[in-house]
């Protein structure tokens, strides 16, 4: 593997990539980088940082250079460069000529070429692999944020259409009280009761099912097939049964994690192997002793694996339920609602908290499955 | 094979019981069964009202549980009630009319299908690149597993509003969310699947100096194609389920969201269980179509064991 | 064949014959068995794959019912001496729980049984010792070799202080040296233990070593072709396998093997 990299032409993608910074960090620092003729070089931070960019990406596109402090260096210039553009068209919105948006792609090609190098870095410690393995995406993230934000600020894109991130996250912190009364309403309320009935009874229900064989046969074909439906839909159904408050959004939760959990632990249920059950059978072991002993821990990775396709369906459907009617709080209602007054930086902040809460609660689940079955093959690593 | 029947002497019925079709069956009708006592249940109280109202005593159960299954509109509508509405509302009103069920059915299979096909191809296209790109699978690959723990549905309304507000309308918007959808999980389990070979048939093909297309096409595609059957089912699901939903937000007019959303309007129970019946047997027919399409492609591969 | 009548065997079958139903047409896994099998025997099943030598070993556990004929263990049922933990079983592979401690997984059948904690884990503790897994006690099945792993399963199986040990081919995934080191672990067990084994395998030297009576099985019907009583002494050591007398006992269930083999098919 190593002859065939050291063999290889220094054209490659990270030379090329660095080619790129050099020549659009040229075309932007002699352009007009603000209309109506603000020039690049009027802007001394910023001209001074991508001419940096430059230099370290010819040093780059020639071969010299190529280690870990030069990669640090790439990046650490990037940072700088990108904070410089993004302070910079703050003050010049909606007036962006070719100079500022060469100059942008330069940065943006620096921050591709850190990341690229560091996707190769070998020979790490297993801490040091693990903290560069979070670092890329996150990276890879923050540039398109920064992109998005450029080029909303830039080109002055309308509120309506497309809020930058900073306007987002401006809402987001002075709205708190809000998001935080509808985070309560749909996520501890109804996400995280429903949750609980929804995979509580079908676990219950899957273990009288598993007892009778002919149930079993008969419930698993339409259980598979439940799973493939919009379930979704009997969000109206239960807005008239419960009303507009929150029960009736837990009841959408329970109707649509019910199935995939009952499907999960009824497979579980039968995955402890011929051998097993044979080894329980030659210990005189009762019913209850080998579904507690053998056949309940062989279920948990299906278990799990239920309850985390469950916490995301449980978050769509109490958001989407809400869309059907609700009192005035809630994570769909404010997003319904703030769509129709086109308050689109509110939209994107509720977005956000709902992303954040339905990550966090996967994550939580994750871990607990990670303590829980920590002997599964999949799960040693 | 003909001393089979010797030795099993079981009845065709017994059979028929031990196998799927039978219990599956019998589960289906007990399920049928439980909604109509349920729909007596439910309904019993408003019908109790209207006899009170009516000054009617000591009205028979028979005539109560008639009355229950027949409410113009109960809370919950019984089988028969829907499936007549169904009748009704696909073989007895023209196609092109705004009545027609098959009409609204066509406007969101429609949105659901271009959706799919978008969303595949650009979860397909999406997965070579990470497969075959060390950095885009550092730094692309993490934000969408993590996408998919994330409920973007609730993204739906916003995509639908913003596409109108720059003059985009009508099925392109619905589409684009059941491409946003389906490409997610076509995406994760192409990649798995690309990746499913074996290091020794990896090293094989190596050893045949094969170039990183031939390996491609000759060990890794077909080695993902059980992979990407298995997404697309999850995939086509979800863009049914997107385009409904995009269908709610904007008071859209066609389609069978916006019969749900109309139906939860004026309180017409039938006409909001009837869609969804609809919608459940359009998501199960495409289900299985993906599903048939699965069983000849893999048949044809010879891989059908 | 005579015995004071005080003298109970551990296993006798009569006439025992078991037909499994399938879809190609009834297969006669057993047919006429007659075996008797003393206090203190080790005896060993050996014979081609589809003998029936497994299944006869499943019968006496209870895990396979016979369609006719006789078995007693103890002078029980099997059913009835499976109630009464009267055996151990060990199996083809370890069968250990992943999610359990070494010494926890030799813990499950006691757990079952109901014993109390102190009991346990002296039972734990001298059964480890027992097959040299101390010092092993808290790592997982997953953290141990292959070979570890069948002697923690047979740990196991002693823990439950039975008189009469089955085992299912329990070293036929191991490689020949630690199979060699095992049976040589096995056999001073039973020397010291004075345990009643029954033993599966298809390896005749195994077999010869380790049998104080061998058992040949053949197929199609599953019968048995030849009962070999072992005039090797009762303390050997692995380098028994050279001498002649060992080899004279290997000739013989070499030829009952081929005899009872058809290869026509």
């Amino acid at each position: 593997m190593s002859s065939i990299a050291t063999s290889r032409p220094r054209f490659d993608t990270p030379a090329r990539l660095a080619i790129g910074v050099l020549v659009f960090a040229v075309l932007g620092l002699t352009g007009t980088a603000f209309q109506p003729d603000l020039g690049s070089l009027d802007l001394p931070r910023l001209s001074i940082v991508v001419t940096v960019l430059a230099i370290l990406g010819v040093r780059y596109s020639l071969g010299f250079a190529r280690h870990r402090l030069g990669d640090v260096i790439i990046g650490l210039v990037t940072i700088l460069s990108a904070w410089f553009l993004v302070e910079t068209v703050g003050n010049h919105q909606g007036l962006a000529a070719p100079g500022f948006w060469f100059l942008t792609i330069a940065t943006w090609f620096a921050s591709w070429l850190f990341v690229e190098r560091m996707a190769h870095w070998r020979g790490l410690s297993p801490f040091a692999q693990k903290l560069v393995n979070l670092a890329i995406p996150l990276i890879f993230g923050i540039t398109l944020l920064v992109l998005w934000q450029l080029v909303v600020v830039g080109a002055g894109i309308p509120q309506v259409l497309l809020p930058s991130p900073g306007a987002i996250g401006t809402r987001l912190v002075s709205s708190v009280p809000v998001l935080w009364a509808d985070f309560q309403q749909t996520f501890l309320k109804a996400v995280l009761a429903g949750y609980a009935i929804g995979c509580g009874s079908a676990f219950v229900v899957a273990i009288l099912i598993d007892r009778v064989p002919f149930l079993r046969r008969g419930l698993l074909p339409i259980g598979n097939l439940v799973s493939a439906l919009p379930i979704i839909g009997v969000a109206p159904i239960m807005v008239m049964w419960f009303g507009f408050d929150w029960p009736s959004k837990a009841a959408v939760v329970i109707i649509m994690t019910f199935f995939p959990m009952l499907v999960n632990t009824v497979a579980g249920l039968a995955a402890a192997d011929a051998m097993q059950k044979d080894l329980m059978r030659t210990y005189a072991a009762s019913y209850w002793q080998t579904l507690i002993k053998l056949r309940l821990p062989m279920a948990l990775p299906f278990i799990f694996n239920a309850l985390k396709i469950n916490s995301t369906l449980a978050m769509i459907g109490a958001i989407v339920a809400e869309f059907f009617g609700t009192p005035i709080v809630g994570m769909g209602f404010r997003i319904s609602t703030e769509v129709g007054r086109m308050n689109l930086d509110m939209v994107w902040a509720e977005i956000a908290v709902a992303a954040l809460a339905g990550s966090l609660f996967y994550a939580a689940v994750a871990l607990i499955e990670r303590i829980a079955t920590f002997w599964h093959p999949s799960q040693r690593g | 094979m003909t001393t089979e029947a010797a030795v099993r002497p079981l009845s065709p019925f017994a059979g028929l019981m031990s196998g799927t079709i039978g219990p599956v069956l019998v589960v289906v009708l007990g399920l049928i069964a439980i909604w109509y006592v349920a729909t007596v249940a439910l309904n019993a109280p408003f019908q109790r009202d209207i006899y009170a109202r009516a000054g009617q005593t000591d009205v028979p159960f028979s005539q109560m549980v008639a009355d229950t299954l027949a409410q113009e509109r109960p809370v919950l509508p019984s089988p028969h009630q829907v499936a007549i509405e169904i009748w009704d509302t696909t073989v007895n009103k023209k196609v092109t009319s705004n009545r027609s069920l098959i009409y609204h059915t066509g406007i969101t299979l429609s949105s659901t299908l271009t959706g799919f096909v978008m969303g595949t191809l650009l979860g397909i296209g999406l997965a070579i690149l990470v497969v075959h790109s060390r950095v885009l699978d550092k730094s692309l690959m993490p934000w969408v597993i993590s996408s998919q723990t994330i409920p973007i549905l609730a993204i739906a309304p916003m995509i639908i509003v913003v596409l109108n507000a720059i003059g985009i309308s009508g099925l392109m918007p619905k589409a684009m969310i059941s491409t946003y959808l389906s490409f997610f999980p076509v995406t994760v389990g192409m990649v798995k699947g690309l990746r499913s070979p074996e290091l020794i048939h990896i090293d094989l093909m190596r050893t045949y100096s094969a170039s990183e297309a031939e390996t491609f096409w000759k060990l890794r595609l077909p080695y993902a194609v059980p992979y990407l059957f298995a997404s697309m089912k999850v995939g086509i699901a979800a863009s049914l389920v997107g385009a409904i939903v995009g269908e709610l937000p904007t008071g859209a007019v066609a389609g069978l969201g916006a019969r749900l959303l109309a139906g939860s309007y004026y309180g017409q129970t039938v006409q909001i269980w009837s869609a969804l019946v609809l919608a459940s047997v359009v998501a199960g027919s495409l289900v299985a179509l993906i599903g048939l399409l699965e069983k000849a492609t893999l048949a044809k591969m010879g891989m059908n064991r | 064949m005579d015995r004071p009548a005080s003298v109970q065997p551990v296993i006798s079958a009569k006439d025992l014959c078991l037909t499994f139903e399938t879809n190609d047409g009834p297969v006669h896994a057993l047919s006429n068995i007659e075996l008797t099998i003393d206090e203190g025997d080790f005896v060993s099943f050996i014979g081609p794959s589809g003998c029936g030598k497994t299944t006869l070993l499943r019968v006496i556990a209870d895990l396979e019912q016979p369609t006719s004929g006789k078995i007693a263990v103890n002078g029980m049922s099997p059913e009835e001496a499976r109630l009464n933990r009267a055996y151990g079983y060990v199996f083809q592979a370890p069968a250990l729980y992943p999610w359990r401690t070494i010494a926890g997984n030799v813990a499950l059948p006691l757990e079952i049984m109901g014993l109390d904690a102190k009991e346990r884990e002296e039972r734990i503790a001298r059964n480890m010792e027992l097959v040299n897994l101390k010092g092993f006690e808290k790592k997982y099945p997953w953290q141990l070799s292959g070979g570890m792993q069948q002697r923690a399963s047979i740990a196991r199986a002693l823990a439950v202080e039975p008189k009469l040990l089955l085992m299912d081919e329990p070293f036929g995934a191991l490689d020949e040296i630690v199979r060699d080191h095992l049976n040589d672990q096995l056999h001073q067990l039973w020397a010291k233990t004075n345990k009643t084994v029954v033993f599966v395998t298809h390896s005749i030297p195994e077999a010869v070593y380790l049998s104080t009576k061998i058992v040949v099985l053949c197929p199609r019907p599953g019968r048995i072709y030849d009962v070999i009583e072992s005039d090797l002494p009762r303390q050997r050591t692995l380098d028994i396998r050279e001498t002649p007398e060992f080899l004279k006992i290997a000739h013989r269930v070499r030829e009952g093997l081929k005899a009872g083999h058809s290869y026509d098919d």
